[in-house]
């Protein structure tokens, strides 16, 4: 028994041994791969020179990537980028707390900017630099910017819908002719701010009847806007909420894409929200940050983000995409976007609803 | 020769002597990294005040979509075995036409990342638009049957999941002693009867770790159920951080998970019996026979047929024609080559690294839990199996909170991202090293002692190539999932190191499904190729040495 014992004691340690030694052959066979990065980076804690800003980005790499590379030959500096989605990095960066590497935080959309800034995560963004953004999409105590707009619509199947037949507000879309017609994406960040929106110009009440007939309605849920362009194109669906931008994606692949762009005025459904940058408490690197910052409100980054991703700029005098009615056409309801930070109200919204 | 299979109530090892302590310190280390994460979702939920935490935890919907989750995490495995053991049967014990090409076939829609499965379930057998509609609409079906829900999550799940079973069952398939069965035969047995009162039976602790991993994958799935609009609890705890982006309400809900995994982990530890599951005749390596399965040939062959066109056929048809589509219509857009080459370099590196690692850590939890049964041993055995329960979102932010602020120098590197990967995924390599050492007899390890070998030896040659079927499919199942793996990836793998998944996930986010599609091919392609080797390596090999026997015999 005893020498059982013994025998197992001993395959055990060599397998041990074997296993740390394969992790710390790990560790060594990588180290050349990341010495670059983790050296810049304890670099960037005792000099000056040769420092990494070190963006997190719910924004994707196909947008920001020239971007980036472009701004790297511009500003003279190294950049080095984080993607992922925007909550999940934010929650990241909440995480992570005084010990974070970011500098910069680049958000799809104002909640999540909102809530770095309420855990006191933020640095006020100079002032210049704020006010090149009209003060409907920033951060009334400057703890953010926003750096490009996005639209909300209403886009529609256009072999089964009529122009002439497409309602003039969201709040038409509970109506019987709607009937299981309807797709939307409770869980999606932009629906979030929209139907917060909706609860600052009718009042919790009238949304809550709004959401509640929606569901009778047989409105049906999908997991993002593509989800629910994707099943316009396939006729699952007449009309969809989304955003502006999305339609474009699949036109681009595919010009006979079957659905349209549908704006309605001065309503919920019109709301425009704005992804934006936060510059983290953590940085050691203030200056780059906000040369960052400056960059993205150029007119350059600004035309860019207009000209080939088909969103707002916030920016005044950039034009707009060919393919988009211009800001002035639109017309966005009056709301400031930090009217729309109380997300969890929105939340049990939803749930008492029945919709989430 | 004794053919005792499961009248043996007794457990196998003398329960008196106790297992050495440095044996219990190396696998506790194991099991106590496992445990990170929970103490995270603790400490989280110590900051939640007594009042919300009660809201949060008695709210009605919370408790219904609860219930939903335990549903379909009874439904899955049940689905599952109805698909893994007669598959498992076929491929191993039948001579089933093209049984190699089927054996590896069957294992693969595992190598499928769920999100590109219902993708392809959804445009092919959606109410409206998909191929079956299209297909149908000359009859008048203007719209097919939702398969959203309930249907479409098992479905989902279980057509992607069922190869856990699968292997599982394979590998306890080899291990079955024929002279068990000629026994049974010779007393009079029919072959059904041998089928259900011996082999099935034998089969019952690889039956119950694979169903065990099927049951907590569809507890912790994400994309399958959102993409099938089921209300699985992970929804709830996504919303919460979501609209709140309160981590630490998110933690109380990933607890209430904890639960529900660790009454699944109960009702295991209930079910599994304390038989012995090897026999005691010296003649365990012998060829098993083939059944010859006659008429049943042509049914055989649809079900593996039907099975292999859903679960691999399906999504690899869509997902070449989305990057058919992508190439006529233009490359441009288009990942190039050797990007693409080294995206699929870093996959293989860091799932590969996690394979090894992990079958290292389960080889002394196992062996604890095995030959060392008591309180402590199984308890740590148990323990591993938390992360894999949990959303990968709170397993990775677990892992943010205590990287970045008590391991800053190993946050965000290689050995943290394979960590992360151990810790989600080692259950699938301790459940499979664990049911094939249960049929290895220590009698024969103890032999070999006897017999002046050093332990060593005895563990290198013994043991280990007895349990060779169950560590090499542990350790593939473990590469199969860590290469598909999501949000861990994403925020701790070291900036720049970009993986197949992560491209996927970026490219379907951007919605330029051709280069998603390109993506998902080549992840399809080395798992494939991967699953192949491992093949190769071990049933192939048996399988038709066996195979050039059974035929020998036949023609004596």
């Amino acid at each position: 028994m005893l020498r059982r014992n013994k025998w197992f004691t001993f395959g055990l340690r060599f397998l041990s041994a074997s296993s740390l030694s394969i992790v710390v052959a790990a560790c060594a066979t990588t180290q050349p791969q990341e010495s670059n990065s983790v050296d810049n980076l304890t670099a960037t804690d005792s000099s000056v020179a040769a420092q990494t800003l070190t963006i997190y980005s719910g924004r994707e790499e196909k947008i920001m990537g020239p971007l980036i590379q472009k701004a790297k030959k511009d500003l003279g500096m190294d950049i080095e980028v984080r993607y992922g989605d925007s909550t999940e990095l934010a929650i990241a960066l909440i995480e992570e707390g005084k010990n974070s590497r970011a500098d910069v935080f680049y958000a799809q959309d104002a909640g999540a900017l909102g809530a770095l800034a309420k855990e006191k995560r933020t640095l006020t963004i100079p002032t210049q630099l704020l006010n090149k953004v009209d003060q409907q999409f920033r951060s009334p105590t400057g703890q953010w910017t926003g750096i490009s707009g996005r639209a909300r619509v209403i886009d529609y199947n256009t072999k089964l819908v009529k122009p002439s037949e497409l309602p003039t507000s969201v709040m038409q879309l509970t109506e019987p002719k709607w009937r299981n017609k309807v797709g939307w994406a409770p869980t999606n960040g932009s629906f979030q701010s929209f139907v917060t929106a909706m609860r600052v110009l009718e009042g919790d009440q009238k949304t809550l009847e709004w959401l509640k007939a929606m569901k009778a309605n047989g409105a049906k849920s999908y997991n993002n806007n593509s989800g629910i362009v994707e099943a316009l194109g396939r006729g699952e669906i007449a009309l969809g909420l989304v955003n502006n931008y999305y339609l474009h994606r699949f036109t681009k692949t595919d010009p006979n894409f079957p659905v349209a762009i549908h704006h309605t005025r001065g309503d919920a459904g019109a709301l425009i929200n704005a992804a934006g940058l936060a510059v983290l408490n953590t940085t050691d690197q203030k200056s780059d940050a906000e040369k960052f910052v400056a960059y993205m409100l150029s007119p350059d980054a600004q035309r860019y983000l207009t000209q080939e991703f088909y969103e707002y700029p916030l920016v005044q005098g950039i034009p707009v995409s060919q393919k988009q009615i211009s800001l002035e056409q639109l017309q966005p309801p009056d709301i400031d976007l930090s009217e729309l930070a109380d997300l969890k109200g929105t939340l049990s919204l939803l749930q008492e609803a029945g919709v989430v | 020769m004794q053919v005792r299979v499961i009248t043996t109530q007794s457990p196998p090892v003398r329960t008196s002597h106790k297992p050495p302590l440095f044996l219990v310190f190396m696998a506790a280390l194991t099991a106590g990294a496992i445990a990170l994460p929970l103490t995270y979702l603790a400490i989280c939920t110590v900051a939640v005040g007594g009042e919300q935490l009660w809201n949060l935890v008695s709210r009605p919907r919370t408790l219904a979509v609860l219930l939903n989750s335990a549903g379909i995490a009874v439904a899955a495995p049940l689905f599952s075995a109805l698909i893994a053991v007669p598959l498992a049967f076929l491929t191993v014990r039948t001579d089933l036409p093209w049984r190699r090409f089927w054996l590896i076939a069957t294992t693969l829609p595992l190598a499928v990342p769920d999100y590109v499965g219902c993708f392809a379930l959804i445009a092919a057998f959606g109410p409206k638009g998909s191929l079956l509609q299209l297909l149908l609409e000359p009859l008048g079906i203007q719209e097919l049957p939702e398969i959203y829900g309930w249907f479409g999550a098992i479905l989902a799940i279980t057509l992607f999941t069922y190869p856990y079973l699968l292997l599982s069952v394979q590998a306890g398939l080899q291990r079955i002693d024929p002279a068990l069965e000629e026994a049974a035969r010779s007393l009079g047995y029919s072959q059904r009867s041998t089928f259900f009162r011996i082999i099935l039976p034998s089969l019952r602790p690889s039956l119950v770790a694979g169903g065990l991993l099927v049951a907590m994958y569809a507890l912790q799935d994400f994309s399958a159920t959102t993409l099938m609009r089921f209300d699985a609890f992970t929804r709830v705890i996504f919303l919460q951080y979501r609209y709140t982006f309160d981590r630490n309400q998110a933690a109380v809900l990933a607890l209430m998970l904890v639960g529900l995994v660790l009454l699944l982990l109960w009702l295991e530890y209930k079910v599994r019996s304390r038989a012995v599951y090897y026999s005691r005749g010296n003649t365990s390596c012998r060829p098993q026979t083939l059944m010859h399965l006659g008429v049943w040939k042509v049914p055989a062959l649809l079900f593996c047929l039907a099975v292999v066109s859903l679960g691999l056929v399906l999504p690899l048809g869509v997902t070449l024609f989305w990057l058919l589509r992508g190439l006529t219509s233009g490359l441009d857009e288009m990942v190039s080559l050797q990007e693409v080459m080294q995206l699929a370099w870093h996959s293989i590196w860091a799932a590969g690294l996690a394979a090894v690692v992990a079958t290292l850590c389960s080889l002394p939890v196992a062996i604890l839990a095995v030959r060392f049964p008591s309180r402590i041993t199984t308890a740590i055995e148990r323990c591993s199996y938390i992360g894999f329960g949990l959303p990968g979102i709170v397993v990775a932010l677990s892992l943010v909170f205590w990287g970045a602020n008590y391991l800053p120098w190993l946050y965000q590197t290689l050995p943290m991202l394979v960590f992360a990967y151990l810790v989600l995924f080692l259950p699938q390599s301790v459940g499979t090293v664990r049911s094939s050492l249960l049929q290895v007899n220590p009698q024969l390890e103890e032999s070999a002692r006897s017999l002046g070998r050093t332990p060593w030896q005895t563990l290198k040659e013994i043991t280990l190539p007895l349990m060779r079927p169950g560590v090499i499919s542990g350790a593939a199942l473990v590469f199969l999932t860590a290469i598909k793996e999501l949000p861990a990836t994403l925020l701790l793998a070291p900036i720049g190191f970009d993986t197949l998944s992560v491209h996927i996930w970026k490219s379907t986010e951007n919605v330029s499904y051709s280069d998603a599609a390109a993506g998902a091919l080549v992840m399809l392609l080395v798992s494939m190729s991967s699953m192949f080797l491992v093949l190769s390596q071990s049933s192939i090999k048996e399988l038709t040495t066996e195979t050039r026997r059974s035929i020998q015999r036949e023609v004596d």
